[in-house]
């Protein structure tokens, strides 16, 4: 809401030594955002004169039609100047910057040569003035004599406070509101405007236009006052025209302009319909499915019967609250004008102006809620206003209202203070300043809101009032005493941990949005049917090529893998902890239709509840991790060396055992993985991820190197299974160290061979670590040969030879039994 | 005691004058002066202090001096003797120390050259951030609350007593899961993690959330559809607006220096009541650069002030909605937007860089911010 102080100062005293930018901190500081401090024509100085255009000459030759204009500024002769606008006409009235002008900007007005003329002065658009973006032609005034200063003319000068107001708080978006406001702040008298309802002539013996409403609910109070015998021509003043365009709003005609300006004074949104076009009682209605209408911005639209219509026989004349018809709308000959006053629902204009993405000043009025019973008092200063400036005949004044009381709210009478946390004094006098009565009951107050503030329901509402006219920075601050807390969960510490590691180990984390599509899907190979496939759906994607939430963290840390090396950083380790998306049970992408939504006058059953958890799709965490080109870097110390599958599992298992848990390593195939080198991780059986090296055909679909690496892991899952370390047993006893080379059959995993290795050599086993893999000449085709060293101890004593060889040959039986291996 | 020495060969007998004493004294200082190097020290100790050395030779004589002679002769030669040993293992010492020195600057290396095998790795500094201010709050005894990102409509909005109607729920905000109609949304902001806190917790409840949240915008300078919010909820007997000014202030330090402040500025938000804007002091300028053109300062834009978020006491509806009576507990709550409080602490001017994961923007940052 742009406001110009001078009109404030007209509703309020604010003493003359106060200054906008001090009365825009008092704005601030009771809760009015005062975006900006806009002073009109600022930096404009010098003689800016009213002049009259006494003729023209068209120049010619030149690259652009140039006139040569006498105009009369008040002085004995006219001023011969040069302009280049062609929106104007000899007679017309304009505003002359003479030389010795200053414009905003620092451009200064000299008597010169141009166009083979002496210019002597500037004919000024708004856009050099400083006053708007207008630079199609110069201004012309409606009104003003020759010689007169133009600067108070067009309000140069005047500061503009520039307002963003909260939704609640309809009331402000208007010169009254805000005037209350600064009264408040400054403590200054304040005669509301909108209680006032200005004396209007007797009504003519003509009937008034009659009105109606046809839902009491929709549309409470609704007016029309008629006027006829209008002066068509009759033009706007030029202080009101002013007044219009620094509140942002563009003159029209002097009928429109009245309604418009009624409203930014009052904060009740007007329509003027011409009457002629009226058939029968101008009424609120509802439409009727499929009625068109065409809006004053010539859209035609259709209707539906959720639209609140303005309404005559014949059907819609304008959308209620929102957009007059232009059908109905005043015209260059429009002499009998009924204006339209009425209060509607809120939540009515606001579906409505949602539906048809329409926003106007009257629907943002309406949206946050205008003043109950402010509509015939509106009316009636927009009449008196027509009646002074386009004369005409008064008709009266027809109306429908509702019943209405205003609500009362019971409140304790020291609520604000043990809110506050201070004593807060006066709270009474405050919470009446905003127009509220304050009831003194036993300790208790009944406070009765005013009609302009619907917003008031609660007392915590009133309490805000208080609070914020009492000065949020007069309240102390001081620190609760939480009680002892828990600190961090197993889940939050191990993200910590994961996060730390992965670091550690040379890995930088990202941060990617979960937006995928099927080209993701497919890019990593996930057969038709996998259940990754089955994720939510974005009823509003950004994008329609990633309309699905992701189910796994890998394809968005490829498109950072890819971003990277497009930006020339060729070795690449990201990773990324974040939440991925599936569908449960029977949940489908487009979710349900009827889904439960509890009271919110009490607390949800735990029935309801569950049935608002059963909405939600499953939402793992995930962490994942993606290194592509060399994971240790080349220098004087050697070559480079390239991340392997090797290095994935090895990541993927650290992330595991930061939990306590203790991974499994299995051979397996899964997409987006290379089918020969995945390897499928397991805590306790149970399957945490994956880890290895993509695909190759992943790595071409994500335009990513070969040989990229990866692991994906559901740490939701892990966290479940980390378990509490309990501390090892073990013997101080002399180590004995065996060495095995067993010949195996190429497809015998060495992790199966050590595990049997482990079993049979029994407790006496410490280690058994694989240290060698042999393919070759000395194997059979087809065959590895398996190094394995075992370290051996007893708890109690150094082992003996015998005990040695019988551990010895007990792996070397198992494992010929079980996997056929041949020592070597 | 030795025994009196009767059988010697005369030609061995040593002179045992101070002369000839400190002779051979004189010899062995000047030999163990110019040994160069331990084995060359090893030498010279054998020569001078060995079993054959000339003052070893001249103590076994010290026994055939007549008893008179035999105290002054035997402390002389015996001084001698420790002098040697002592220059010896002097010289010993220093020259081990060379040698060591020496051995030492053979193995000197540049290590200037680069190290840095692996390349360092970094957590996201709006992860190390968030646990950042998480970690004020822990200390304060609070709990981290969490919840999930695909939120129920009736959590995310309706039981923060954000009407049906409200235009944060229009498609243009808000990203709509299944449909419309579904009840299920991407949630705009952690505040639905207040309401399952007090959902799910007993009284009294002292939570932060920190968390991810979504909007439709574009990505752009200033703007992402996914970007980060930290909450806290206070839900006590007592709980006062002087408890969330005090709270805010106290985390305002923690994070940005002593004695830096925070101010409300009355405002609106559906789920508390009164509301509030919280601006931060300045912790660059401190206010310093207010109307003071010759101390602009970049950070606050010279206001003095900075917009960090939003606060408020909890609305009583939203706490009857989750069943607790207004009339014996109150609450307060707020947030901040994390990628915003990165941006002004850190001077990222483009919120981009936040989310392209480029490596060079998240390393710079290290593993705490």
């Amino acid at each position: 809401m742009r406001i110009p102080v001078s009109w404030l100062r007209e509703v309020v005293a604010v003493p003359h030594d106060v200054d906008p930018r001090e009365i825009a901190e008092r704005l601030i500081g009771v809760g009015f955002e005062v975006e900006s401090v806009d002073v009109r024509g600022a930096g404009l100085e010098g003689p800016l004169v009213v002049g009259r255009v006494i003729s023209i000459e068209e120049l010619t030759g030149f690259k652009k039609p140039i006139r040569w204009c006498q105009v009369d500024v008040g002085a004995d002769a006219p001023r011969g100047i040069v302009c280049g606008a062609r929106n104007f006409s000899a007679g017309d009235t304009v505003v002359v910057a003479l030389p010795g002008t200053t414009l905003p900007g620092g451009f200064r007005i000299t008597a010169r040569e141009t166009y083979g003329h002496i210019s002597d002065g500037m004919i000024c658009s708004e856009r050099e003035l400083g006053l708007g973006d207008d630079h199609d032609g110069i201004i012309v005034l409606a009104t003003g004599e020759p010689g007169a200063d133009a600067a108070a003319l067009l309000g140069i000068g005047d500061a503009v406070l520039d307002i963003a107001v909260t939704p609640d708080r309809g009331y402000a978006l208007s010169v009254r509101g805000i005037a209350r406001e600064v009264a408040t702040c400054f403590d200054l008298e304040f005669v509301d405007p909108g209680l006032t309802l200005v004396d209007l002539p007797a009504p003519a013996a003509a009937a008034p236009h009659e009105c109606g409403s046809e839902d009491f609910d929709a549309c409470a109070l609704f007016t029309a006052r008629t006027i006829r015998g209008f002066d068509p021509t009759a033009p706007t003043p030029p202080w009101m025209a002013q007044r219009l365009t620094a509140c942002g709003m563009r003159p029209v005609s002097l009928a429109v302009d009245v309604t418009n300006y009624v409203m930014l004074e009052l904060g009740q949104p007007l329509h003027a319909f011409d009457e002629v076009a009226l058939h029968g009682p101008v009424r609120a209605g509802w439409a009727r499915p499929g009625e068109v209408l065409q809006t004053l911005d010539h859209v035609e639209r259709t209707l539906t019967s959720h639209d609140l219509t303005i309404r005559d026989d014949r059907g819609p004349l304008a959308l209620a609250g929102t957009m007059g018809g232009v059908h109905s709308e005043i015209s260059a000959s429009t002499t009998a004008i009924v204006i339209e006053a009425a209060w509607f629902d809120p939540r009515v204009i606001s579906r409505m102006a949602r539906r048809h993405r329409l926003s106007s000043e009257a629907s943002r009025r309406f949206e946050r809620g205008v003043d109950r019973v402010l509509a015939p008092y509106a009316s009636a200063r927009a009449a008196a206003l027509l009646l002074e400036l386009g004369g005409g005949e008064y008709a009266g004044m027809t109306g429908v209202e509702a019943p209405w009381d205003p609500p009362r709210i019971p409140m304790p009478a020291d609520l604000a203070d043990r809110v506050a946390g201070c004593a807060v004094a006066d709270g009474q006098r405050l919470l009446e300043r905003t127009g509220c009565t304050v009831a003194q009951r036993d300790g208790t107050w009944e406070v009765t809101a005013p009609p302009w503030r619907p917003d008031l329901v609660d007392p915590a509402d009133c309490v805000e009032e208080i609070l914020r006219l009492f000065g949020y920075d007069r309240i102390p601050a001081v620190l609760p005493a939480a009680p002892a807390g828990f600190g961090r969960t197993g889940l939050q510490r191990l993200r910590r941990l994961v996060g730390l590691g992965l670091s550690g180990a040379g890995g930088t984390e990202v941060l990617t949005y979960p937006f995928v599509g099927d080209a993701d899907h497919d890019g990593l190979r996930l057969p038709a049917d996998d259940a990754r496939r089955r994720v939510p759906r974005l009823a509003n994607p950004l994008s329609d090529e990633s309309p699905y939430l992701r189910s796994m963290l890998l394809p968005g840390l490829l498109g950072v893998v890819r971003r990277n090396r497009g930006r020339g950083i060729d070795d690449v380790a990201v990773w990324e902890l974040g939440r991925v998306f599936c569908l449960r049970g029977d949940q489908r992408p487009e979710g349900v239709t009827d889904p439960v939504r509890p009271s919110t006058a009490q607390r949800p059953t735990a029935a309801e509840v569950a049935a608002l958890e059963a909405l939600l799709p499953a939402q793992p965490e995930h962490v994942a991790a993606v290194w592509s080109g060399a994971i240790e870097r080349g220098g004087w110390w050697g070559p480079a060396r390239a991340v392997t599958w090797a290095d994935a599992v090895d990541q993927a298992a650290q992330v595991v055992a930061a939990s306590g848990a203790q991974v499994e390593v299995m051979q397996g195939v899964d997409a987006p993985f290379h089918p020969g080198r995945t390897a499928i991780l397991s805590v306790g059986g149970e399957r945490i991820g994956v880890a290895g090296e993509l695909h190759p055909g992943v790595c071409s679909a994500f335009g990513v190197p070969p040989r990229t690496v990866a692991f994906e892991l559901d740490l939701t899952s892990l966290a479940t299974r980390a378990r509490v370390a309990v501390a090892p047993e073990f013997s101080a006893a002399p180590l004995a160290k065996e060495d095995l080379a067993l010949v195996v059959a190429g497809d015998v995993p060495a992790g199966v061979v050590a595990q049997t290795l482990r079993a049979a050599g029994g407790a006496l086993v410490e280690d058994v670590r694989l240290f060698d893999v042999y393919v070759g000449d000395q194997v059979p085709p087809g065959h590895r040969s398996l190094a394995f060293a075992l370290r051996l101890r007893a708890p109690d004593r150094t082992l003996t030879p015998e005990e040695i060889a019988a551990v010895r040959s007990a792996c070397i039986e198992a494992a010929t039994r079980e996997h056929g291996a041949r020592l070597r | 005691m030795s025994a009196p020495n009767k059988s010697f060969d005369p030609k061995q007998v040593s002179d045992l004058s101070a002369g000839a004493v400190d002779a051979m004294e004189a010899a062995a200082l000047a030999a163990i002066a110019a040994a160069t190097d331990p084995d060359d020290l090893k030498a010279v100790r054998l020569a001078h202090a060995g079993d054959r050395s000339p003052l070893a030779l001249a103590n076994r004589e010290i026994g055939a001096l007549p008893p008179a002679a035999k105290a002054e002769v035997g402390q002389r030669v015996g001084a001698a003797r420790g002098r040697v040993r002592a220059a010896l293992d002097a010289r010993g010492e220093e020259l081990q120390a060379a040698h060591e020195a020496r051995a030492l600057a053979q193995e000197s290396v540049d290590v200037t050259v680069p190290v840095d095998r692996r390349p360092r790795g970094a957590r996201h500094p709006l992860t190390t951030l968030m646990e950042r201010m998480a970690d004020v709050f822990i200390a304060m005894g609070y709990e981290i609350a969490e919840g999930p990102e695909a939120e129920t409509e009736w959590l995310n909005f309706d039981a923060l007593n954000i009407a049906p109607d409200h235009p944060a729920r229009t498609m243009q905000d808000t990203f709509y899961v299944g449909s419309a109609d579904s009840g299920v949304v991407l949630r705009t902001q952690t505040s639905p993690i207040q309401m399952r806190a007090m959902l799910g917790r007993p009284l009294p409840i002292y939570v932060v959330a920190p968390g991810k949240v979504f909007r439709t915008d574009e990505l752009d300078a200033t703007h992402t559809p996914v970007f980060h919010q930290i909450e806290g909820l206070a839900i006590d007997r007592g709980i006062t607006m002087a408890h969330l000014k005090g709270t805010l202030n106290h985390l305002a330090e923690s994070m940005f220096g002593s004695g830096i402040i925070t101010r409300l500025r009355p405002s609106y938000f559906p789920f508390t009541e009164p509301s509030a804007e919280v601006d931060l002091q300045c912790f660059v300028c401190r206010g310093d650069s207010v109307g003071a053109p010759e101390r602009a300062c970049r950070t606050c834009g010279s206001e003095g002030w900075i917009e960090w978020g939003g606060c408020g006491m909890v609305n009583p509806r939203v706490l009857r909605a989750a069943g607790i009576d207004p009339d014996v507990y109150s609450g307060f709550a707020f947030g901040m937007g994390v990628e915003r409080t990165l941006m002004f602490r850190h001077g990222v001017t483009d919120m981009r860089d936040m989310v392209e994961g480029d490596v060079r923007f998240t390393t710079a940052f290290g593993l705490e911010v």
